[in-house]
């Protein structure tokens, strides 16, 4: 009994230095475990006067919490250094890539045909779309474009012969439209078109959108706001300029070239608008009476109006892009900029 | 059309800058292309008198000259133009003088003899744009000592205007000042243009065979010409900065007289004409030489101005060499027709010619000017060539002329077409100013079109006037009302650009190729095709009509490859042309190519190639965004471009819908590409088609699953199995999973082990192992009977 201090000074020695789990396993049961030292300790009580039996009793007692505690406190830090190491040992350098990256992207012109298309079916329009090989009749004779109109020499058509043709606008849609369905119609037609042209700012196929709507009191001024609003949208600025030329287009009266403030240079003049600082992006008009009548629809019930630019300038325009022909030569390097 | 500014203010002259009248016009849709100066900077040049001229005593080429320029003394100037003449008056720059191109004057000896100036050319004043073969001679009554720009009025603009072809009555002077005019409100001064004294009485017959082509000619026989006389240097300079080059006489007056009023003319020369003019359509085989030396065949849709021996001219369009005005010609028969538009009209393009002349009469000339002008043509020959001009001759079918145009315009139809109530004097003055006969009426204006506005018909014809000469931009602007109806959208397609979007979002870039590919690249790929040819493409390379996304698809791995980029992952939508133009059908197709490495350059992954199945797993993600992978099935078929081994026609429902595979060894040789590239393309409306999903309860009970592997027959595709397995596996079958291919050690040669995992669940209860086991049972037996393959041991 005399010897409880040194066990308890020795023990906590022992527990202190204990260099893992398994150790301090070993030395609570050497001293508390049912054979340990301190739980014999306990069991010699009985050879104790029953007097000192109680202040004995408490004495060993506490002792063995005392052990308890040490023995609870030290496997806390082991099993933390343990822990530790082990995170430390598992860390890995986030800055890395990460796997199996793959960056795809639309082709800038889908892209802007995506926009303009969303700009107007928000606002109620449909998307509609037609055949590529289209004949004279609906790519030019219903839009008010006869056999030998000298309009006909402002877009020099690809024939396959007589009759057949690579349409040279998407207006061919408007007529399809227009011959199926009831107004009121709204509608944008996006798509390939063709001319025989190839320079440095003209490839012999481009994509345009075309709008018509068509509706009881439709004016000009109907016309003049949706343009203004579209090109605002499309360039996101509230502040840019917008103007309306007289103009000539065989299925469109009044008609009207749009000219916008240069997006480059804010109008000061530069390069790109030939210092002028206008820059023009679409064609409109009302729509002719010659093109309802061949639509089958009655000119003095409705009106409309139907506009059109193409994709490709407008891409230039609000990407910067300084080349037209990159449009079509699928350099991954100029796609990628797009994604 | 180029005009002068000057010549432009002879006839109107508003209080504006130059570049106020070019904005002004092009705001009212006559659209400037550029204004520039009529000739470059230079100075210190005046009009001198050349008083002496010596050979120099050096030289053989150069004179020596003494010239009065208006300063105290005559001045000495060394000269090498070979025309220099005593009593010239000549452009002189003196010392001190710059000419175009930062020239300086000097003092300078050539040759020893000191020459103080220099005579110049008209190139050397960048009047001409060739060199000039020698000085340039003024006319006698130039004033000596007079600024040269100011004695030429060189202070002038060139003012190009691009016009729509509507506005054929603005190729002239006349034209542009009658719309100046109406923009400001000014009244518009004509020279004065007065019948010429007829001096002879010979006549000339004209017969009109083709009065709906020609329904008006007018002739004269002028006599007596002088076609050697010099052409004005007034009219040279106004046909120089009009952009026409000065011929002769003849064809200048006859070229001024179109710029200035819009009437083309055409002279021909008397004594080459037989018995009288015939308008008339060309006969069948007839031949013309052109004034340019062509020789054409004349097609029956032509319209010739002929003799009694054959044709002379094509009308409207260009004169034949024969007949025209030569160096001998004393005798002009001057022609001032009216041809309809129509008659001309594509005419001149069907030739592949294009004139002055046919640009002006396809889209319309004044038939009214026609007396006009010839006196103005018949007045400046005189004062030019001299001669005598004999009576006009006028042959006129009067049913034939352009009837008048009678339109209505409603004041109701104005207001409510612009969306704005204009003042009705304002709208009155407007119509009146620009030519038409105008009557006030209650509803509004009853006008009839004046002769020269061939595009005035119709009331929104009117309409556009009044706008455009209002101002499009003092309008007002609003938006569109519209009813919001709901329109029902199909749930069950797929848009395109859903679809484009799955591609992008499995690392593809877009493409957009030509649809016109080179007829050799698309026989290499796909021999035989058939698709529509163009007649007229801008180059073989473009100009067969591509039967498939694969031809443009592959141009553009090339043109990748060749630029350094070794991992290729394209897609492209678009029409696929097939059949002839007949039975053609255009079909919107999804096409992709891959190319390279499987995962893009990193550090973490295998650096294996892309083979079949990646671009598989692509394709079928498309199909998985459907919902309806059961309606495609991937056939083992062999397709030309394909290597046979690895291509898989895609069926939907059934029908062909579209290929896969790896490019065909062969192909690739023959583009002479270094490596493998797996491609698909497939239909559009095929890939949109979704579904709408069913709800299915979820079963409570547990799942049951068996794993199966077969040593299966290597010949033998694996769809042949899962749809065997498939077949027998009952009802309550929930799924297949195939979890491992294997071929090598343990596997006997020519077999493939096919380990399936097929889970099984029940509605409402549990499945006992022995429903189970039979299901396993009659699997495999069936495939033992139908694949002979066993389950591997």
């Amino acid at each position: 009994m005399d010897h409880l201090p040194t066990l308890v000074s020795e023990a906590r020695d022992a527990i202190q230095a204990a260099p893992s789990v398994a150790a301090l396993d070993e030395l609570r049961v050497r001293y508390l475990g049912k054979k340990g030292e301190v739980t014999a300790l306990l069991k010699g009580l009985g050879k104790l006067p029953a007097d000192e039996r109680p202040a004995a009793g408490e004495r060993i007692n506490q002792a063995k919490q005392v052990l308890a505690y040490e023995i609870d406190a030290q496997r806390q830090q082991l099993e933390s250094a343990a822990l530790n190491a082990r995170l430390a040992a598992e860390s890995i350098d986030v800055t890395l890539p990460g796997r199996n990256q793959s960056n795809g992207g639309l082709h800038p012109v889908t892209r802007t045909l995506e926009r303009i298309e969303g700009l107007f079916t928000r606002i109620g329009y449909d998307v509609a779309i037609g055949p590529e090989i289209e004949d004279d009749y609906h790519n030019f004779e219903a839009l008010n474009i006869p056999a030998h109109h000298p309009a006909r020499g402002m877009a020099d058509t690809f024939y396959f012969d007589a009759t057949r043709l690579l349409r040279t606008h998407t207006s061919p849609v408007q007529v399809r439209t227009m011959k199926s369905s009831e107004p009121p119609i709204r509608i944008v037609c996006p798509g390939r078109v063709y001319r025989s042209d190839s320079d440095l700012t003209h490839t012999p196929m481009f994509h345009q959108v075309e709008g018509l709507l068509v509706d009881e009191d439709v004016s000009f001024a109907d016309l003049k706001g949706t343009i203004e609003d579209f090109l605002q949208a499309f360039f996101e600025r509230d502040d840019l300029s917008v103007r309306f030329r007289p103009s000539y287009f065989p299925f469109t009266e009044p008609s009207a070239e749009v000219d916008i403030q240069c997006v480059m240079c804010s109008g000061a003049g530069c390069r790109v608008c030939s210092h002028s600082g206008w820059l023009e992006v679409m064609g409109c008009g009302m729509v002719h009476p010659e093109v309802f009548r061949h639509s089958g629809i009655d000119s003095e019930r409705y009106t409309g109006f139907a506009f059109g630019m193409g994709a490709e300038r407008l891409a230039m325009l609000r990407y910067g892009v300084n080349d037209l022909r990159l449009f079509f030569e699928n350099d991954l390097r100029f796609l990628r900029q797009f994604a | 059309m180029k005009f002068s500014e000057q010549w432009l203010r002879e006839w109107v002259s508003p209080q504006l800058g130059t570049q106020a009248i070019a904005d002004q016009i092009t705001m009212a849709g006559l659209e400037v292309d550029a204004v520039e100066a009529v000739a470059a900077a230079f100075s210190g040049v005046v009009v001198a008198e050349v008083l002496s001229k010596e050979k120099h005593p050096d030289a053989d080429k150069l004179n020596v000259c003494t010239v009065d320029d208006g300063s105290d003394n005559p001045v000495q100037v060394v000269c090498g133009a070979s025309n220099v003449e005593v009593g010239q008056k000549i452009p002189f720059a003196q010392v001190g003088g710059v000419l175009p191109g930062d020239f300086k004057i000097k003092k300078a000896k050539l040759r020893g003899v000191e020459s103080r100036g220099m005579i110049c050319s008209a190139s050397e004043l960048g009047l001409e744009e060739e060199a000039s073969p020698g000085i340039l001679v003024l006319p006698s009554s130039a004033p000596v000592g007079v600024s040269f720009r100011e004695y030429m009025q060189l202070d002038d603009m060139t003012i190009e205007v691009d016009l729509t072809p509507n506005r054929g009555d603005c190729l002239s002077i006349k034209g542009l000042a009658r719309e100046v005019g109406v923009l400001n409100r000014l009244q518009v001064v004509e020279p004065g243009i007065e019948p010429v004294a007829v001096a002879h009485d010979e006549v000339f017959a004209v017969s009109l065979e083709a009065p709906e082509q020609c329904p008006r000619y007018i002739g004269r026989i002028i006599k007596g010409v002088d076609v050697k006389a010099e052409t004005p240097l007034w009219m040279v300079e106004r046909l120089r900065r009009s952009g026409v080059r000065s011929i002769d006489p003849v064809v200048d007056i006859t070229n001024y007289v179109m710029l200035e009023l819009g009437q083309p003319l055409h002279a021909f020369d008397r004594d080459n004409l037989e018995s009288g003019i015939v308008v008339r359509m060309a006969a069948p085989g007839e031949r013309l030489t052109l004034l340019d030396g062509s020789d054409i065949a004349l097609r029956p849709e032509t319209l010739v101005i002929a003799d009694h021996k054959g044709p002379l001219a094509m009308a409207g369009i260009m004169g034949g060499e024969n007949s025209g005005v030569n160096e001998n010609t004393q005798t002009i028969f001057l022609e001032s027709a009216f041809f309809t538009p129509l008659a001309i009209a594509g005419q001149a393009r069907s030739y592949g010619l294009h004139t002055d002349a046919s640009h002006r009469f396809e889209r319309g000339v004044d038939p009214q000017l026609t007396p006009v002008a010839i006196e103005r043509a018949t007045q400046l020959l005189i004062e030019v060539c001299g001669g005598q001009a004999g009576p006009v001759i006028e042959t006129k079918s009067a049913e034939h002329m352009p009837a008048e145009r009678a339109i209505m315009l409603r004041s109701a139809r104005l207001e409510k077409a612009l969306s704005k109530t204009l003042d009705s004097a304002d709208v009155t003055d407007i119509l009146q100013r620009l030519g038409l006969d105008v009557s006030v009426q209650e509803a509004g204006w009853s006008v009839v079109a004046p002769s020269w506005r061939f595009d005035l018909s119709i009331e929104e014809d009117l309409i556009e006037e009044v706008a455009r000469v209002h101002g499009y931009n003092n309008l007002p602007v609003r938006r569109p009302a519209a009813r919001l109806a709901l329109r029902s959208a199909d749930e069950a397609r797929l848009t395109q650009g859903r679809l484009r979007h799955q591609m992008v979002a499995r690392g593809f870039q877009e493409a957009i190729t030509y649809s016109f590919v080179a007829p050799e690249l698309q026989e290499a790929i796909l021999p035989g095709s058939v698709s529509p040819v163009l007649a007229n493409p801008i180059s073989a390379e473009l100009s067969v009509m591509r039967a498939s996304l694969f031809p443009g698809l592959i141009r553009a791995l090339e043109y990748n490859l060749n630029r350094q980029q070794t991992r290729v992952r394209l897609f492209e939508t678009g029409l696929v042309f097939n059949g002839q133009l007949d039975d053609l059908t255009q079909v919107p197709m999804m096409g992709a190519l891959v190319c390279g490495s499987r995962e893009a350059e990193g550090w973490s992954g295998a650096k294996t190639l892309v083979d079949f199945y990646d671009l598989k797993g692509d394709l079928e993600s498309l199909l998985a965004l459907g919902g309806n992978q059961n309606s495609w099935r991937f056939e083992p078929a062999e397709h030309p471009a394909l290597h046979p081994g690895q291509s898989a026609q895609l069926l939907h429902n059934d029908k062909p819908a579209g290929w896969i595979g790896t490019l065909h060894p062969q192909v690739r040789a023959t583009l002479g590409l270094k490596v493998d590239a797996v491609l698909f393309e497939v239909r559009l409306d095929a890939l949109s088609e979704g579904h709408i999903p069913a709800f299915e309860p979820l079963s409570r009970f547990p799942e049951v699953r068996r794993d199966l592997a077969f040593m299966l027959n290597q010949e033998v595709p694996v769809q042949s199995l899962l749809d065997c397995a498939r077949a027998e596996a009952g009802e309550y079958l929930k799924g297949i999973k195939l979890f491992d291919v294997y071929a090598g050690k343990g596997v006997a040669d020519g077999y493939k082990s096919i380990a399936l995992g097929l889970t099984w669940q029940h509605p409402s209860r549990t499945l006992n192992d022995e429903e189970i086991n039979q299901l396993v049972d009659s699997i495999v037996a069936q495939v033992r009977v139908k694949l002979d393959a066993e389950l591997r041991g």
